[in-house]
This record gives structure tokens, C-alpha cells and sequence, in this order.
């Protein structure tokens, strides 16, 4: 692999690229770096755009706000005075992902080390090939099957939960043979965002250098031991890129959600308690009887949650930053 | 050699595409005829169902209520046969959708379960030139409560158990309040598990309206379109209602009554202190309706209905949806339409239609008055 990579660099006599930043000075070159910079430049003003926008439409509602619109437990902006905050919104928004992050995560990588690593090629091909297709069913189809067929069945789920966890309050019923909550939410979620982690992750499984495999291999280690000693570390940060991914998509997931979930603007650390909401599944249910002050309301709160989905893909950022050294660049 | 085979069959494929987009075309066009033939042969009127057709050209977009939808299309379909070349487009929303695009001047005439506010009566003053928006009762309808309980079909509540249930404070079938009314059926210790929506909707604003007046002393929520009361889950629309209701052994929730009707769903029988208990009918929802009164000024007929009815089998938790038109100053395009099809709608033959397709007429007082209001708006 080593030899390959330096027959794919380009030979140093023709640089594409000096550091100053100047094309070699051919006419395609020159069009397609304007091309490229233009449509940096274009993503930036798009994003920028969007942000503006929400900012303005964000503070004309929260400026007629009556509560704090950080730490209200409510959603009345057509009431007078208007009154209404996000708390509730941002807890849900973010137990629901944390929830489908806990439960995805680990299956994704389970079922893309199985297809990289274990199974035989033709399973392999299929399996990766069923997964992929997980991601292209639409989220309303998710939620009504989620409806019918994952609250109904849940319910026993929930009471295992409650008789023998209940202990540990967040998995306390108070209200018994519900299952439009928190919990089934995340399940769904991670059900959801399971395609994406899981077919990035096996991408940078397959990518782990032959060498390093067989390297340990020939140390004597077992596969279990390859995997732990080469695979993992490789694709760490691979796999935090593609559970980003997936964190993106359960944050922002709205249909799905509002059709699974019981809304309410009570606080609760129960999840198995119905209750709770996420911004977008609140935008959803809001959006068509609003007012003009409950649009702007509506908007401000989809400002927290693009601020939220800024803060997480920074983060993601710095993650992976940290962890340069495993990265497929410097293998 | 090769580069010909393709370009031959590239062109025989862009022939191929040009002949199936023109099949499409052809057909588009067939089926447009075919529609234009069916509304009738251009006759201003159609003597065989009485609708006068004057003035009526046209497409005409209308939105709002999902309540009435099915009375809209059931009328729109009736009044498209008669009336040749007038196309009556119903947009199946929200009642707060409704009055936003009205007010926007986007439709026509715009469907809502409540009357207009104070605030969207200015709204619409921009869009009436010389004018507001006034309401005319069209279609009324009972709200049914459905349950779902394992071995009782014959449920009997009253306005006061019905709120306490809502609110969470009764909490179980077998509750003392609950046996009192219903001494004959086994009730189940299972634990209620009442349902209402997650979105604003007219339907709880309705409901809303009903408990605070049939049960003062158990019902102070605020009324509005939003649920109030703590307890309780929710599902989005009347469909995500009915189904959970439908699902859920112990549920209760409510909804229009064609949900019920259609999933069949058992209802809830209503103690008003009448006789006997009334059941959530079109025919009962009448009789409930016809002891309302106008309460709009000027040409609005906005109306006060009474729950507290304790006339012999009045079903008491009803709606009313009114068609919000302007009374000076509607978009000439469309006020002959508008005009001419809600005079068809407000007519006894477009009244009696209601109760084919579930909802209960508005009395013919009230119609009367319907009509002629309809006359003077311009």
C-alpha cells in the first residue's frame, strides 16, 4: 500500500497546486479554481443568508416574548401576552438523539465489521446492500410504522423496564401501558440514522491498510485481536464522522417523530413517561395554525436548533482533529 | 462503426421518450375534454338539482376546516355537475390556515370551525376593501368521544365526568363516578388512557367550549385551539386520534364523528338530564344546533350555540364550521362564483346532503338568514 501511494502523488516537476495559491496559469486550471471558489464562497453566503434570516425573523419574536425564552416550560405565542421557551424542546431534542446515538452506534459498527471482516462475500454484498436500503424509505414511512407496529409492541418493553430498572428514575413509569415516549423515539431514530453510520463506517473498515492486517496476523494475533489492534484505531475517527452524520439527521428528524411521540410542554427525565418534544417535530405540529408571531416563534426556536447542529459538527471537528494521527491521510 | 451504433440508438430512445411524452400529452388533453363534457352541456342552469349557476365562471380556491371537507366535496362535486366550467378547488387545511390565507387574499372564501376574532377581523379589512370578513354558518356536526374498553359497549357520561376524565382526575374505568352512571355494565379497574391532539385544532377548541359550559366547576382551562388540561397523550390529527383510540384498550379521545363511523369506533353516550342519554347522531347534533343563536353584528352570523341543552336527545358536544366571506369588497373574479355556490351550499337541497355524509344541517332559520346575506354581499 505504502508503494502505491507514492506512485499516486503527483511527480514534483508539475505542481497542480503552488502554496501561494496560483494556478499554473492554463485557462481550465484558472476556470476550474474560479468554479471551486465560487461555490465556497456561494455555501458561505447561503449559510450566512440562513443564519440572518433566522436571527431577524428570531428576535422580532423573542423581543414579544413574556417569558424567558430559554427556560419557559410552554408554547403559547398566540396567547396574550405571548409566552413561550425552548426548554422543553432542547432537553427532548436532545435525549431523543442521545437515545438513538447509544443504541445505533454500537449496531452500526457491529453489522459494518461483520460485512468488512466476517461474513462471507456474497452475505456481505447483500447485507451492505439491504442496509443502504434502510436509508432510502422516506421518515413519514418510518413514523407510521412506528405507529402501528413499534408502539403497540413496545409497551411490554417499557413495563420490563419499569418492574426492573424503574430504580434508576429516568426508567420509572408513572403512567402505565404508554409507549408514545422518549424511549421509543430514540429507538426509532436509531433505526433510522443506522444506514448512514453504518455504511460510512464500513467504507473506512475496508480502507484499513492490507498491511497493518496482515502485519498482525502474522504476529499471531486473532481476528478479534486485528480488529481491536488495527481496524478500530483506523477507523475511529471514521466512525465518529459517520455517527455525526447520524446525530445530524436524528436532531433534525421531524415527521417521524410526530407521528411516534406523545407532545407535551411537561419536563420529564421519565422516558418512559409520554411527554416531551423536539424542535423540529414542534415546528411541525405548530407551523400551520400559528400566527404571525407564533411563525417567528417557531423560527427562533429553529435558530437554537441550527446553533445546537453548528455546535455539534464543531465538535465532531475537534474530535477528529485530536485523532489526526489515526487518520487514513497519514497511514 | 461503433459510435454510429450508439447514435442510432440513441436517436431511436429520443424518439422513443418523444413519442411516450406525447402519448402523456394526448391523453392529458383527452381526459381535460373529457371532464369539460361531463359538467354538462354549457346550460346556465340545471333544473334536475335546482342549482343556479348565475354568474358562476372559473376556477374558485377555498381553504381551511378539515371538518367540512367531506361536506365540500360532496357539495363542490354536486355544484361542478350542474354548473359547467366552474372548477371549485376546497383545500383541505385548517381552520387557522383558512383565515391566514383569507386574509392574505389568496381563496376565496376560507372554511373555519370558530368565528372570527376581533384581531383577524381587522386582518381582513385590508383584503375587503370597504368591508370585513363575516362568518356564515354552513355545516354543523357533533364531536364524538370514542373509546375503547374491552367488554363495555353501551358507555353513558355526563359533562362533569367527561371533564375530570379529560384532566386526568379520574384516573380508572371502574371510578365511582363512572359506575354511578353506567350501574348495569362490568367496568374494568384498567387505567383510562384519554387521548387528545397534538396540534391547535377547532375540534379542542370545541370541546373546550363544551366542558367549560357543561362543567364549570371541573373544567377552568383557558379555551383556545391548543389542548389545556395536564395528563393525557397525543396524537396528530383526528386520524392519529381514532387510531390510537382504536389501538389502545382503555383510550378514550374525540373527534368528528365520520372517524368513528368509518373505524367503528363505539361512542360515548351523553347525560345531559334529559330523558335519556343522547348519542352522537347527525339527527342529535340537529336538535342541539337548532337551540342556538346569532350573536353577530352587522351581516355576521357568528353563532352562540347552548351545550347545557336539556332537550329530549340533543347531543350536546357539537361544532358549527362557517365559510368566511367578505361583505363588501370580495375579488370580482370570484364573487359570482362564491355567491352562487354557497347560496347551493345554504339551500335546502345542499343542507339535506349534510346528513348523508355524517354532519347535521343548520336550522332553516338560521339558512334563511344565510341566504339572505348571501344576496347583499358585493
Amino acid at each position: 500500500m505504502a508503494t502505491t501511494t507514492q506512485i499516486d502523488t503527483p511527480p514534483p516537476e508539475t505542481p497542480l497546486h503552488t502554496p501561494s495559491g496560483q494556478s499554473t496559469g492554463r485557462l481550465g486550471d484558472r476556470v476550474f479554481m474560479g468554479l471551486t471558489r465560487g461555490s465556497g464562497v456561494l455555501l458561505l453566503v447561503v449559510m450566512a443568508a440562513i443564519a440572518g434570516f433566522l436571527t431577524y425573523r428570531a428576535s422580532i419574536a423573542i423581543s414579544k416574548d413574556h417569558g424567558n425564552f430559554l427556560t419557559t416550560f410552554d408554547w403559547l405565542p398566540s396567547q396574550t401576552p405571548p409566552v413561550f421557551g425552548i426548554a422543553v424542546l432542547l432537553v427532548g431534542t436532545v435525549i431523543s438523539s442521545v437515545i438513538a446515538m447509544v443504541i445505533a452506534v454500537p449496531v452500526a459498527v457491529g453489522i459494518a465489521l461483520f460485512i468488512s471482516h466476517y461474513a462471507p462475500r456474497r452475505l456481505a454484498t447483500t447485507l451492505a446492500y439491504v442496509v443502504d436500503l434502510l436509508a432510502a424509505v422516506p421518515s413519514i414511512i418510518y413514523g407510521i410504522w412506528g405507529a402501528l407496529i413499534l408502539v403497540p409492541y413496545l409497551g411490554g418493553l417499557n413495563g420490563w423496564l419499569d418492574q426492573y430498572f424503574g430504580w434508576t428514575y429516568i426508567f420509572d413509569q408513572t403512567q402505565s401501558g404508554v409507549s408514545r415516549n422518549m424511549l421509543t423515539v430514540g429507538i426509532l431514530l436509531a433505526i433510522m440514522i443506522l444506514p448512514i453510520v453504518t455504511s460510512v463506517s464500513r467504507e473506512v473498515f475496508l480502507q484499513v491498510p492490507r498491511m497493518n492486517e496482515e502485519a498482525a496476523l502474522a504476529l499471531g494475533a486473532t481476528r478479534w485481536e486485528v480488529i481491536r489492534l488495527s481496524v478500530l484505531p483506523f477507523g475511529r475517527s471514521g466512525v465518529i464522522s459517520a455517527s455525526m452524520l447520524g446525530l445530524g439527521r436524528a436532531l433534525g428528524e421531524t415527521m417521524a417523530v410526530a407521528t411516534v411521540l406523545s407532545p407535551s410542554y411537561v419536563m420529564s427525565l421519565h422516558l418512559l413517561d409520554p411527554g416531551g418534544g423536539t424542535f423540529a417535530q414542534n415546528i411541525a405540529a405548530k407551523f400551520d395554525e400559528a400566527n404571525p408571531l407564533g411563525r417567528d416563534a417557531l423560527i427562533a426556536s429553529g435558530l437554537v436548533l441550527f446553533v445546537l447542529t453548528l455546535l455539534v459538527n464543531g465538535a465532531a471537528r475537534l474530535i477528529i482533529a485530536r485523532r489526526k494521527e489515526y487518520s487514513g491521510a497519514n497511514a | 462503426m461503433k459510435l454510429q451504433q450508439r447514435k442510432t440508438r440513441l436517436r431511436a430512445a429520443a424518439l422513443g421518450a418523444l413519442a411516450v411524452s406525447g402519448a402523456l400529452v394526448l391523453t392529458a388533453c383527452g381526459s381535460d375534454n373529457n371532464s369539460g363534457s361531463t359538467g354538462g352541456t354549457g346550460t346556465k342552469t340545471n333544473a334536475a338539482s335546482n342549482v343556479k349557476c348565475d354568474g358562476a365562471k372559473g376556477q374558485l380556491r377555498a381553504s381551511g376546516s378539515s371538518a367540512q371537507k367531506n361536506a365540500m366535496d360532496l357539495w363542490a362535486k354536486g355544484y361542478m355537475a350542474a354548473c359547467s366550467g366552474v372548477d371549485i378547488n376546497y383545500k383541505s387545511s385548517s381552520s387557522g390556515e383558512g383565515i391566514v390565507a383569507f386574509n392574505q387574499g389568496t381563496v376565496g372564501y376560507a372554511g373555519s370551525d370558530s368565528p372570527l376574532k376581533p384581531a383577524e377581523v381587522a386582518d381582513s379589512k385590508k383584503v375587503c376593501s370597504g368591508g370585513r370578513g363575516i362568518d356564515l354558518p354552513m355545516v354543523g356536526g357533533p364531536i364524538a368521544v370514542g373509546y375503547h374498553l374491552e367488554g363495555v359497549d353501551n358507555l353513558v357520561l355526563d359533562g362533569p365526568t367527561l371533564a375530570k376524565i379529560f384532566s386526568a382526575k379520574i384516573k380508572t374505568w371502574d371510578d365511582p363516578a363512572i359506575k354511578k352512571l353506567n350501574p348495569g355494565a362490568k367496568l374494568p379497574s384498567k387505567a383510562i388512557q384519554p387521548f387528545h391532539r397534538a396540534e391547535d385544532s377547532g375540534t379542542t377548541e370545541n370541546l373546550s367550549k363544551y366542558l367549560t359550559a357543561a362543567a364549570p366547576g371541573d373544567w377552568k382551562y383557558p379555551v383556545g385551539k391548543s389542548w389545556p388540561a395536564p395528563g393525557g397523550q397525543a396524537a396528530a390529527g383526528s386520524a392519529g386520534v381514532s387510531q390510537q383510540v382504536k389501538q389502545v384498550d382503555g383510550s378514550i379521545g374525540y373527534f368528528e364523528l365520520s372517524y368513528a363511523t368509518s373505524q367503528k369506533i363505539s361512542t360515548v353516550k351523553i347525560d345531559t338530564g334529559a330523558s335519556s342519554p343522547a348519542e352522537a347522531t347527525s339527527e342529535n347534533a340537529s336538535k342541539a344546533i337548532a337551540a342556538a343563536k346569532v350573536v353577530g353584528t352587522g351581516s355576521d352570523l357568528s353563532l352562540k350555540l347552548d351545550y347545557t341543552t336539556k332537550a329530549d336527545g340533543a347531543y350536546p358536544i357539537v361544532l358549527v364550521t362557517y365559510e368566511i366571506v367578505c361583505d363588501k369588497g370580495n375579488k370580482a373574479d370570484t364573487l359570482g362564483t362564491v355567491k352562487s355556490f354557497l347560496n347551493y351550499t345554504a339551500s335546502d337541497d345542499g343542507q339535506k346532503q349534510l346528513s348523508t355524509a355524517g354532519y347535521a344541517p343548520i336550522p332553516a332559520e338560521i339558512n334563511a338568514k344565510v341566504r339572505k346575506t348571501l344576496a347583499t354581499i358585493s
